[in-house]
Order: structure tokens, then C-alpha cells, then sequence
């Protein structure tokens, strides 16, 4: 989120896009209640089934599942088009000025530099103009043919009200109803804020999704004010921490990035990654990317990582390719992999195509999953009748079970979608054998320590020389892990500004990433997460909900990172001069002398505005980007395309261009390609999905649970019912080029025929809480039916559009 | 009972005054359950089988969202979706908690035959004290709101508390403090009906025009009220009755016809009392015996 | 034929009529007492009957239906002699005399006078409702199977007929309490024949003829 959730409350307009709140998150859902009970909010949920959280909206509009960029392209056009953008905020606060490069281009939609056997883009034309200062060529007057505004507008005319209701299937009435509530927004005392999850990123083309989401958001001059913001709602306890703590095969911790196989040099490393400033007098944070990157290789190897061996730079591993889930399945299912660790992770059930993930794991000789749970990964070998039909006898993968706690039965922090880390006590002792994942981790790492100290190997560096300051080596405990990520100082530290000045003395506490340095003086193994723990103590366990200015802003409740900042961007809530666009919702103001408010000020705290330093100071070029530049795999403006599995078989804006199909640049492989299905022998559009009474895989264990939602369903429509002469309760059997999965049909109202290129298409809701394990009546794993694609940034598999057939059993 | 605040203002077939010297201070309590801010999560469900220890079957899906299925001894909340197409043309998917309503004129405890199995409290809470209830089933028939349930387990009458061993103590009922979305909530029942109008207030800004507090005027008024976006159409709401009242039948039943019964049959026997001691029995005399054993030889002959 | 040997007495009830009166009597006080119980809170001490208010609702159909089922018994070979004649409706008429005692001006009666014959439908038709409604409010059972207006209008109905059987009851007591004799006929099984000229003379008459009446 770049704001969070009791900020919500603010907002004039919710938009519910990609994600069903109410249902997968019924907690911060309140604060929607909030703002429509009151702050007069209006609620719109565009979903492709009449959902819970469309049950309390003012306004619902259906879309086709995977067609989100063609409605929020349409959005886009009708707020230029009827100049429904906050003139002031755009143009001082994003590239709308800014020259797009002469050779950039987009044909048929394709970007310039296409190379089709790679399926990826060359993105050097994807880039600003520069002049001769080597800034980015810039005109304010919006009258250059190439600047972005220009280029913004030209690409989305196409997205016309009848395009978007042709491709999408959204009544042309209720799209524009939309577009209004939203346009209301453009005005600079009102807000909107967009609440999206799994509903948009799990798609191939997901990340633009998202995007355009932005893109809306920043023409409204939503970004940076209270009651605005995009708003991921993170999916469970603990994936925002997981992503901030860098556990993407890519990252490391607080968003650094592992060095690939061809940056074996350091220098080039760093160089690549602090980024200078695009524009005169801007922030560009990142240049402060060695800060960050020397403090963690000194919380991981203390002593060892000294500036003559490059901070200990190559202990990292460089990658070779990717790591991301679908790339190692892939190879797994190759037969490349031995061994795999499953920790925290369900994957026979979580990834796509279950037919393949079961071959896959059946060519491992060892299988460890680390689990509260029996989990179906770990059972993946044993034979459950229909619901997962295999021959143990022909599996040889020895599978070992590592019992592990749950959250109530251990202690640490958790990061909410707001980037709250909260700390949380024990509520219960473990059961039987289970240990904490630091305890078996602790374990496992000493272990391969002392097999390298006797036997040796290959390198051992990595592993030996790791810092494990810890007072009981056997088990980290939670709070020297969280002090260990916050960080320390290793020898006093001292001012910029006045080098006699020491601001931390060695042995203290950090308290903030401001005091971070590249002389490995500072140790931080997160710097996003530098200051939770302070000297103060730890900031994470503060629980006091007082909110002086009535906006939200309890900022001594726990700690938000970075800083302890509530709402990212916050100086874009104020005009150029500094003064609040909305002063009844103020979150930080320049007052001649510094910077401040109810918010921590996201910018440098005694910047005059009439210095013209952007608020997005971690772009280099200090303002939002409608253009991309080569941010994004598939260009630098989203674009629509088809699902992976479309009903259509083509792309409506681009009819005659086979290679646009689907995301150009999206994750697949040839196996996979070829399981793909055709509308001809599945023509449903199926939507996998959560439901409020189960948390993924989980709680089907539980009775409770299991109780409220005690056995699998799929929804289908009240028209699709009938032609198929089913009726609820009926068992249907859904089926679709991977596999098939048999369930109770939940005949219902809330899904609609939609028309798409004039003809019908039905959509297929299918819940994935069910499995073979549990107190819950057993039940076929949903990911039979999904396929094997990405997106193409993320590698997030497309869950939520494929093709099916129903039929009665 | 030593807890002031569960005196007991009405007693189930107890003929005699309730104890009194203390009522006076105690407020009515009540839950507000807003429709239109409920998302049919079913949190609450989950908290009453919590904090009241109960575990329903694991059932199984009847192609609705609907589970449990019903209101159960162990499930005393459920809730209710029903989807609706309005004459706009836009679809709701109006969903009701539904559970007891804690009548002011609770049906149950006029119907039920058990001294002390069903009282209601000062606060105006309808609570079934199981130790009392003999399992007659009375109180199913007298209840408009078909709540109660008898346990197959011990035969007994369950239903909703409204957590009054939490409200004694000054808490809210567990449903009330697990909704996520505030779409419950508990408090006096004076202070809820002017929340409520803020609600209809708001609900008629959007376009409700028929939005409106729902408290049965027919029971006397609950203690469990709803606001709906048709209030003018409870039935929506999965068949909330639009007019409930304890039923006739039951009101005979459990009014009129007892004292009236009973007067009947004892008049009957002192009449008949009266009648002997007036008349005097009735006796065959041995003129009786000698005229019939006169006429039998006759003919025998 | 007769089990005694007087020849100044008449039978008037055999051993297994006899037998099942009285067991019905002692089901129907099962019954009553605690259905009472259950209708009236000032009688809720009948409970105790049977063992208190729980015991109470879990016998109490059992009981009903083996009182239902042998009064079934005992009164379907009555059928015959009570179907209502001609001159029953002169002695209906004639109701206040029969109360004050003045039998000169009665038509003759057969086995069961007018008002015996009336009480003996009201209670046939009395456990018929009762059976039948009885199942319909058994919670255990079938309650929860019927429609809640059902099961209300039964036990409306099952309380008012159980409220007319009991009227019947008392009426039934008292009559026989007042006409001495009628006691020995249910527990001896036979009348003298005065009691038999005097009350029932038809009757008398169809039993002193040499074939026995039978």
C-alpha cells in the first residue's frame, strides 16, 4: 500500500478492482465502512462476480476476467478526453512534460525493439530524450508531439466507452458511471483510493494491470494524499514481509537486488544501481543504494565483508537465470533438481497445473517441507482416490516433514498491506515436536557449517564466515533477529555535515537508514526496516492508537517503514509551494522552515519548495512516470492483451497481429504453451478465488472453518445453469485442458452472461480452499485446472483467467 | 440472582411477581445489526460457536452460501444471503444474521411450561436457563421468529443468549466485538435506534428510499434490531417476517384458554359434588331388587 | 358366561374390559397430571407424577399413546352399544331429570343411557384428537418435521381436547360415584339386578331372557 488502512477511511471514492476486500479482507474492509458511513464515500466494485464486497458497493460494474488494462485504458481516455486530471499535480508532479526518444515506437501493438524468438524486448528506445546537460529533455508547454502527455493520449483514444465495453463486457452506462465517480476525484480536495490484490496480479499481464491502476491514480492527483494511494492488499501474514525482507529469488533484503552472473564486478554493481539524478536539483534516493547494500553485507558478515574484498561481495550469489516458482517447477519437472525445500508453502496446491507439479515433485530423490500443517505437498506421493489419484509405488521422493510453529505460538513482527510492522506475542505453546522456522533454519545452517569446517568443499566462505552473534546459537531469538535488521552502529558514526559530530555511537541502535553509511560503520540487514528497533526500544510493540489530527495518522502505533512513515509520497499531497492541496486532510505542509505534519514528511525535511525537488524521490528524475521507461517487460505503457487462454483467440485491438495476442513477453514455456486450451472445446472464462470463511489452505484443517464452509463449490450462472441443466447443489464437473475437478454448483444471480465481441461469454468462479487434507469434506485441488504462464516481471502465475467447460456429473 | 445485572423481570409458568426491590436503575441493551454494512463474512457465527463452546457438524453445501444450513442447538446464529434483482434492474445480494431477536414480548416464555426455563432479564435480554427446561418444545411453536432449537444431545431448548454472561460483566456479545466491519453493534437500545436513523439518514442519500429500522412493534419491540435498505420488504431478507407477533393460536393457547380450562374442570367436579350432596346417591332400594326379581321369573317362567 | 354363581347378580362388565378400564384410567391420571402440569403453571406440581417437569414431557407421550391405543381396544366392542336410539333423545331431553334424581318419567335404557353413549364419542373422538395431535407437538419425534403453524394449531387443539376429555373425566367420576353400584360393576364386573331393573331396564330385560342376552 502508499498509504494504509485506516487512512482508507479519508477516501471519497473506493474503487474495488482486482481484489474483493470484503471477502479476502474483511478487517481493513472496515474502513470502507467508514468512509461511506462517514466521510459520504462512494464504493465501486468492478469484478467479475457480484461479490461481497460488491453487496455493500453503490455501484457495480462486471468485467471479463483478464480484460482489466482494455476498462482502466478506457478510464484513462475518458478522464483526458473530458479533462477530468488534476492539472496542477500532473504537471508539476509526473513526466508529462518529458521527451520520449524519436526512435520509441508502438505498432500493432508492439513496442519498438521486439525480438520474437526471445519473446522479450531490446528497451533502449524506451527511454527520455536527453539534452545536452544530460537531463531529460523537458516541455512544459505539453506541445512537443513526443512528450509523454502527448504519447499518453494518443495511445489511449483507443480505448474508447465501446471499446471497453466490446472487450470487457461492462455495460457502456455503468463503465461511464464509473469513470464519473472517479473524475470527481480530480479535484484537489476530494480522493480516491484503488484497492486491488491477487485479483490483478495474478494475471500474465498483472504488473501493467497494476500499473494502469497508477496511472489513473496519478491523472486524478491521487498519489501522496490522505484517503488516496494504490492499495495492494497483501494476501496473508507475513507476504508483505516476505517481499520487504527480499525472499523473490531475485531480491535481497528492502528491495536490493542480487547481482546477476554478468556483474561479477563490484564497482559496476554499484554503479548500476545508484541512480543519479534525471532532472536538476532532484533526490534520486537510490543514490544512496551503497548505503543500504554495505550495511547488510555487514549484518551478514560482519568482520569478514571489508572494503578490500568488496564488503565480502562475492560471497552473493550471481544469477545465472531465473530462480522465480515457475522457472525452478519447470526445471524440477526436467528432472534438473535433487532436493527442494518447502518452507511455509503448499505448492502441490499453490501452483498452477497440479498434473504437472505432481510429476515434478515425483522426480526428486528428497522433499522437505517445513509446515504447521499436513500440507497436500507433503501427502503428494500418497494416493487420495479421485481427489489425487497416483501410484505410490511408482514415487520414490523421500519426503521429510519438518512440524514447525504457527503465528499465535511464536513471537516476532508482522508487516501488514500498510507496511505496519506489528510486533505480536506467543499466544500458545507449540504442539508436540514443532519448532519455530528460526530454530529448524538455526539447525540446518549449523549443521552444513560444521560440515564444511570438517570436510570442506567448494567454497565455504559464504557459510563460514557468516556473523551468528546470537546468545543462543541453536535458536536466533526474534528480537536480536529484528534489532539485527534494523541495525547498529559498528564505530560511532558521525554527521555529514560535521564530521566532529558523532550522531550514533558504536554499539547503539540506528535510528533510521539516515544514518546508514558505505564505510561499513553501520550494520542494517533491511534498511527499509531501519529505526524499528532503536535505541528507543522496539518501536514494532508500540500500541498507542491516539490520532491527534483526526486523519488517521496513529503514529504511535507500531512502526511503518520506511521511516515510520504512514502515507508514501506525502509531499505530493501539497502544491508546488508547499501548502496542502486539501488543508482539511493534511498530512505534511512546508511551514518556511522545514517540513511537517501529521505525517513523517516523505522528502528531504528542510527542502524549500522553490527549489523544485520532485515529491517521488526515489525516481531519479523526482516525479511519477506515466511512461514506464524500461521499468516494465512489456513497455513502457501498459497495453491490452488477451489472457493466455482467451475466449476470443485474438486480440480485439489487434485483430490481425497473432503475436499480440497474449502479453509478448509474458513467462511460459513450450511444454506449457502447448497445454494451452481453445475456447472451441472450453469456452467458459474460469476465475480462481478465496472466500472470507478460509485462508488458502490453511483452515481446512481447522472446525470452525470448516463449519461455516465445509465443502468445495464452483459458482456458475443462473443462464449458464440452465443450459447446462444444472441446478444448485448438483455436481458439475469442470474441466479444462490440464485436469479436471468435480464440485457442488452454487447456481447464483451474481454471475452474468457478459457479451464480448458480440458474442456470450460465461464466467466459472472457482474457490481453491480445497484439498485432500483437513476437517474439511475432501475436495480437488483448484490448480488442476490453471495453467503454467506468468507475468512477465513478476512470473506471478494466471490464476484468475482461463478456460473451462462445465458439464453435469 | 446476585448479579444485579441479570435481574430477572420475567419468569416462563411463574404466576407470581419477579423480584423487584432493585429494578429500577437497569437500561434496555440491544444489538444493531446493519444490513448494509454487512459483508456475510460470518465472523460472528465463528465467535458465538467460540465463546460458547459450540461445534456444529461439518455439513455440506446445498449450492448456497448458506452454512450451517439452519440455526442448530450448536449454531445460534446463522447467516442468510439471499440475492435479489430490484426494479432497476441491478442485482443485491441482501444477507441477514439471523438469530434470536430478544423480544420485549417473547413468545418462547409466554408458550413455555417450565417455571424459570426461560426469563427475561431488566436489561431486556430473553435468556433460556437449560437447567430448567424440561425439552416440551413450547417455546418452538410460540416463537415468531422460528429460533429455538432442541438438542438432540439433552433434549433441551437452545438458542441465542445475547452473551448476557458477557453483557453482566459489562461486555459486548462476542459477535458484536468480532464483526470486522462494525456491522453489529451493542449498546443501550435508546442510543442504537438514534445510530440506526443516522444509518437510514445515509441509506436514503443513496438511493434507499424505503430504508428504515427494523424492532417489530408486534413482539412489543427486540433487542436485536435491524437496519434494512427495504424495510418497507423484510421478506427480502430471506423471509424475515413482515408483521411477527406471538401468534393467536399460541396467545389462546397460552392465555385465555388456562384459566378458562381450569375454572371449567373444577366447576365440573364441584358441581357434581353439589349435585350428590343434594340430590343424594343414588340407590337401588329392595323394591328395585324385589320388582326385577319379580319380572325375571316372570320370564323365565 | 357369567364367573359367578348368584343368581341375584347380572355381569355387566367381563374381566378383560375390566382390566383395560382401569388401565386406562391409571394412564389417563398419568396423563392428565402431567399434561395439567404442563398447561397451567399452578399445577406444574403434578409434574411430580411422574418424576418431574423433564420426566414428565419425555413420558407423557408415551403414555398418551398406550392409553390412546388401549382405550382403542377397550372401546371399539362398545361401539354397538352405544349407538344412539330414538329414545335416547327423550332422556337428553329429559337431562334435568336425571340430574335431580327423578328417573320415574325416563324411557326405559338399554345397556348405557343416552348420557353415557354421549360421553363415550366425546372421548373417542377427545383421544383421537389427542393421539393425533400429540404426535404432531412430539418434539422428539415429528415436531420438528411439520410446519410451526401446524404444530401451534396442534397443540391449541391437543390442549383443548385434553381439556373436554378431562370435563368428560370428572363427569365420568362424579356419575359414578352417584350412582351406587356402577363402582362394583367396574370392579366386580356385576350389578345386582335392581340396579339393573332400575337403571338400565332395557338392558335387564335383554339379560334375563333365557338365552342370556349374549
Amino acid at each position: 500500500m502508499t498509504n494504509h488502512w485506516v487512512d482508507i477511511k479519508n477516501a471519497d471514492v473506493v474503487l474495488i478492482m482486482g481484489g474483493n476486500a470484503a471477502e479476502a479482507h474483511p478487517c481493513g474492509f472496515k474502513w470502507v465502512v467508514e468512509a461511506k458511513a462517514h466521510n459520504q464515500a462512494k464504493l465501486i466494485v468492478v469484478d467479475p462476480r457480484f461479490t461481497r464486497s460488491a453487496s455493500v458497493a453503490d455501484l457495480y460494474c462486471p468485467i471479463r476476467p483478464g480484460s482489466d488494462i482494455a476498462f482502466l485504458g478506457g478510464v484513462i481516455n475518458y478522464l483526458l478526453a473530458n479533462e477530468a486530471i488534476h492539472r496542477e499535480y500532473v504537471t508539476n508532479y509526473t513526466d508529462f512534460s518529458f521527451v520520449v526518444r524519436e526512435d520509441f515506437a508502438f505498432k500493432d501493438g508492439l513496442y519498438s525493439g521486439y525480438d520474437e524468438a526471445k519473446h522479450s524486448y531490446d528497451k533502449s528506445s524506451w527511454e527520455y530524450e536527453r539534452g545536452k546537460d544530460g537531463y531529460v529533455v523537458s516541455d512544459p508547454t505539453l506541445a512537443h508531439p513526443r512528450c509523454v502527455y502527448n504519447l499518453l493520449k494518443a495511445h489511449y483514444a483507443r480505448y474508447t466507452p465501446e471499446m471497453v465495453e466490446r472487450v470487457c463486457g461492462s455495460p457502456k452506462d455503468k463503465f461511464l458511471e464509473v469513470c464519473k465517480h472517479l473524475a470527481s476525484t480530480a479535484t484537489p480536495t476530494r480522493a480516491a483510493t484503488i484497492m486491488y490484490a491477487l485479483g490483478w496480479t495474478q494475471h500474465s499481464t498483472g504488473s501493467q494491470i497494476i500499473r494502469t491502476g497508477a496511472m489513473v491514480q496519478l491523472l486524478l492527483g491521487n498519489i501522496g494524499i490522505a484517503g488516496g494511494g494504490m492499495n495492494a492488499l497483501r494476501g496473508h501474514s507475513n507476504i508483505q514481509g516476505l517481499t520487504d525482507l527480499g525472499l523473490m529469488a531475485n531480491l535481497l533484503p528492502g528491495y536490493l537486488t542480487l547481482p546477476k552472473d554478468s556483474e561479477q564486478d563490484y564497482g559496476a554493481y554499484i554503479e548500476s544501481r545508484t541512480q543519479k539524478p534525471l532532472r536538476p536539483n532532484q533526490m534520486s534516493y537510490w543514490q544512496n543504494y551503497p548505503r543500504f547494500h554495505v550495511s547488510l553485507m555487514k549484518a551478514w558478515y560482519g568482520a569478514a565483508a571489508t572494503a578490500e574484498n568488496h564488503w565480502a561481495y562475492d560471497f552473493l550469489p550471481k544469477l545465472d537465470k531465473g530462480y522465480d516458482m515457475l522457472a525452478v517447477f519447470d526445471r524440477m519437472f526436467d528432472g534438473q533438481l535433487n532436493g527442494y525445500f518447502c518452507q511455509g508453502f503448499n505448492p502441490l496446491a499453490a501452483a498452477p497445473n497440479k498434473a504437472k507439479m505432481t510429476a515434478a515433485f515425483s522426480k526428486l530423490k528428497y522433499l522437505v517441507v517445513m509446515d504447521p500443517l499436513a500440507t497436500e505437498t507433503s501427502e503428494f506421493w500418497k494416493n487420495h482416490g479421485e481427489f489425487h489419484d497416483v501410484d505410490a509405488a511408482q514415487i520414490d521422493t523421500e519426503v521429510i516433514r519438518l512440524p514447525t510453529t504457527c503465528f499465535a505460538e511464536e513471537e516476532g513482527a508482522l508487516v501488514s498491506s500498510g507496511r505496519w510492522l506489528q510486533w505480536h506475542w506467543k499466544g500458545a505453546e507449540p504442539p508436540g515436536e514443532a519448532r519455530t522456522d528460526i530454530a529448524i533454519i538455526a539447525g540446518i545452517y549449523r549443521r552444513l557449517r560444521k560440515l564444511y569446517e570438517t570436510e570442506g568443499g567448494a567454497y565455504p566462505d559464504p557459510i563460514l564466515k557468516m556473523t551468528w552473534p546470537y546468545a543462543r546459537a541453536e535458536e536466533p531469538s526474534p528480537e536480536e533477529i529484528a534489532r539485527e535488521y534494523s541495525g547498529k552502529a559498528l564505530a560511532d558514526v558521525a554527521d555529514p555535515k560535521d564530521p566532529k559530530v558523532v550522531v550514533r555511537k558504536a554499539g547503539e541502535q540506528l535510528a533510521g537508514f539516515a544514518e546508514l553509511r558505505d564505510d561499513g560503520s553501520t550494520a542494517s540487514g533491511c534498511w527499509i526496516f531501519a529505526g524499528c528497533w532503536s535505541e528507543a526500544g522496539n518501536l514494532m510493540a508500540r500500541r498507542d492508537n491516539s490520532d491527534p489530527t483526526g486523519i488517521g495518522q496513529t503514529r504511535n502505533w507500531a512502526w511503518a517503514w520506511p521511516a515510520n512513515r504512514r502515507v508514501l509520497y506525502n509531499r505530493a499531497s501539497c502544491d508546488p509551494a508547499g501548502k496542502p492541496f486539501n488543508p482539511a486532510r493534511k498530512l505534511v505542509a512546508w511551514n518556511g522552515k522545514a517540513w511537517a505534519g501529521a505525517d513523517v514528511p516523505d522528502f528531504k525535511a528542510d527542502e524549500d519548495p522553490a527549489g523544485g525537488m520532485g515529491p517521488f524521490i526515489m525516481n531519479p528524475e523526482g516525479v511519477a512516470r506515466f511512461f514506464a521507461r524500461g521499468a516494465m517487460a512489456e513497455g513502457p505503457f501498459p497495453e491490452h492483451y488477451e489472457p493466455f487462454e482467451s475466449p476470443l483467440g485474438y486480440n480485439p485491438l489487434h485483430p490481425k497481429e497473432p503475436r499480440v495476442v497474449a502479453s509478448p513477453a509474458a513467462r511460459i514455456f513450450k511444454k506449457d504453451r502447448e497445454a494451452l486450451g481453445k475456447a472451441d472445446a472450453f469456452p467458459c472464462v474460469a476465475t480462481t478465488y478465496r472466500l472470507t470463511e478460509h485462508f488458502h489452505y490453511w483452515t481446512k484443517h481447522v472446525r470452525l472453518n470448516a463449519i461455516v464452509q465445509p465443502e468445495q463449490f464452483v459458482e456458475i450462472g443462473e443462464v449458464h445453469a440452465k443450459e447446462l441443466g444444472v441446478r444448485a447443489g448438483d455436481r458439475v464437473k469442470v474441466s479444462s485442458n490440464r485436469g479436471s475437478i468435480r464440485a457442488v454448483a452454487v447456481v447464483t444471480k451474481r454471475i452474468k452472461p457478459l457479451t464480448i465481441e458480440g458474442k456470450p461469454v460465461h464466467t466459472v468462479g472457482i474457490p481453491i480452499h480445497w484439498g485432500f487434507k483437513g476437517v474439511a469434506k475432501p475436495g480437488f485441488i483448484a490448480n488442476t485446472l490453471t495453467p503454467f504462464v506468468g507475468d512477465g516481471n513478476t512470473q506471478t502465475p494466471e490464476f484468475k483467467a482461463f478456460l473451462v467447460k462445465v458439464e453435469r456429473v | 440472582m446476585p448479579l444485579q445485572s441479570l435481574d430477572i423481570v420475567r419468569r416462563s409458568a411463574t404466576t407470581t411477581p419477579s423480584p423487584m426491590a432493585r429494578a429500577a436503575a437497569e437500561v434496555a441493551v440491544a444489538k444493531l445489526i446493519d444490513t448494509s454494512k454487512c459483508i456475510g463474512c460470518k465472523a460472528c457465527q465463528t465467535a458465538c460457536m467460540e465463546w460458547n463452546d459450540l461445534r456444529d457438524e461439518v455439513g455440506s453445501c446445498a449450492g448456497t452460501y448458506d452454512n450451517p444450513r439452519d440455526l442448530t442447538d450448536q449454531s445460534w446464529t446463522v447467516m442468510r444471503f439471499s440475492e435479489y434483482e430490484n426494479p432497476k434492474g441491478d442485482l443485491e445480494w441482501l444477507i441477514r444474521k439471523d438469530g434470536c431477536m430478544h423480544c420485549a414480548d417473547p413468545g418462547c416464555l409466554k408458550a413455555c411450561p417450565s417455571p424459570g426455563a426461560i426469563v427475561q432479564y431488566a436489561n431486556g435480554i430473553v435468556d433460556f436457563h437449560e437447567e430448567h427446561c424440561i425439552g416440551c418444545g413450547y417455546c418452538v411453536a410460540g416463537c415468531p421468529f422460528d429460533v429455538p432449537r432442541i438438542s438432540k444431545k439433552d433434549g433441551k431448548a437452545y438458542k441465542c443468549t445475547l452473551c448476557s454472561d458477557r453483557v453482566a460483566v459489562g461486555l459486548e456479545p462476542a459477535c458484536v466485538k468480532t464483526c470486522p466491519t462494525g456491522a453489529i453493534t451493542f449498546g443501550t437500545k435508546e442510543q442504537l435506534q438514534h445510530d440506526a436513523a443516522e444509518r437510514i439518514v445515509d441509506l436514503k442519500s443513496r438511493g434507499y428510499e424505503q430504508a428504515g429500522l427494523y424492532d417489530p412493534a408486534g413482539v412489543g419491540g427486540t433487542h436485536v434490531m435491524y437496519v434494512l435498505h427495504h424495510a418497507d420488504q423484510p421478506a427480502l431478507y430471506s423471509g424475515l417476517p413482515v408483521a411477527p407477533r406471538v401468534s393467536p393460536v399460541v396467545r389462546l393457547w397460552k392465555g385465555a384458554a388456562k384459566p378458562l380450562a381450569l375454572g371449567a374442570i373444577a366447576l365440573a367436579a364441584i358441581a357434581g359434588l353439589l349435585n350428590y350432596v343434594r340430590v343424594g346417591a343414588k340407590e337401588v332400594d329392595p323394591a328395585d331388587e324385589a320388582a326385577a326379581e319379580r319380572e325375571k321369573e316372570k320370564a323365565h317362567g | 358366561m357369567a364367573e359367578h354363581d348368584r343368581p341375584d347378580l347380572i355381569e355387566r362388565h367381563g374381566r378383560q374390559e375390566r382390566l383395560q378400564h382401569w388401565v386406562v384410567a391409571l394412564l389417563f391420571l398419568l396423563a392428565a397430571a402431567s399434561g395439567m402440569a404442563l398447561f397451567h403453571p399452578a399445577l406444574f406440581w403434578l409434574a411430580a407424577v411422574l418424576g418431574g417437569g423433564t420426566w414428565s414431557v419425555i413420558l407423557h407421550p408415551f403414555v398418551g399413546l398406550a392409553m390412546a391405543l388401549v382405550f382403542a381396544r377397550f372401546a371399539a366392542p362398545q361401539w354397538g352399544d352405544n349407538r344412539l336410539l330414538p329414545n335416547d333423545r327423550v332422556w337428553l331431553e329429559r337431562l334435568r331429570e336425571v340430574i335431580e334424581g327423578r328417573d320415574e318419567h325416563l324411557p326405559e335404557v338399554g345397556k348405557y343411557n343416552a348420557g353415557q353413549k354421549v360421553l363415550y364419542f366425546v372421548m373417542v373422538a377427545c383421544v383421537a384428537v389427542l393421539a393425533l395431535t400429540g404426535l404432531a407437538i412430539w418434539r422428539r419425534y415429528f415436531a420438528g418435521g411439520l410446519p410451526v403453524g401446524v404444530v401451534r394449531a396442534a397443540a391449541l387443539l391437543h390442549a383443548l381436547a385434553a381439556f373436554v376429555l378431562v370435563l368428560g373425566a370428572v363427569v365420568h367420576v362424579a356419575a359414578a360415584l352417584w350412582v351406587k353400584g356402577a363402582v362394583g360393576a367396574m370392579t366386580r364386573g356385576t350389578v345386582t339386578i335392581g340396579w339393573a331393573w332400575k337403571h338400565h331396564r332395557a338392558w335387564f330385560r335383554q339379560m334375563i331372557r333365557p338365552t342370556g342376552g349374549r
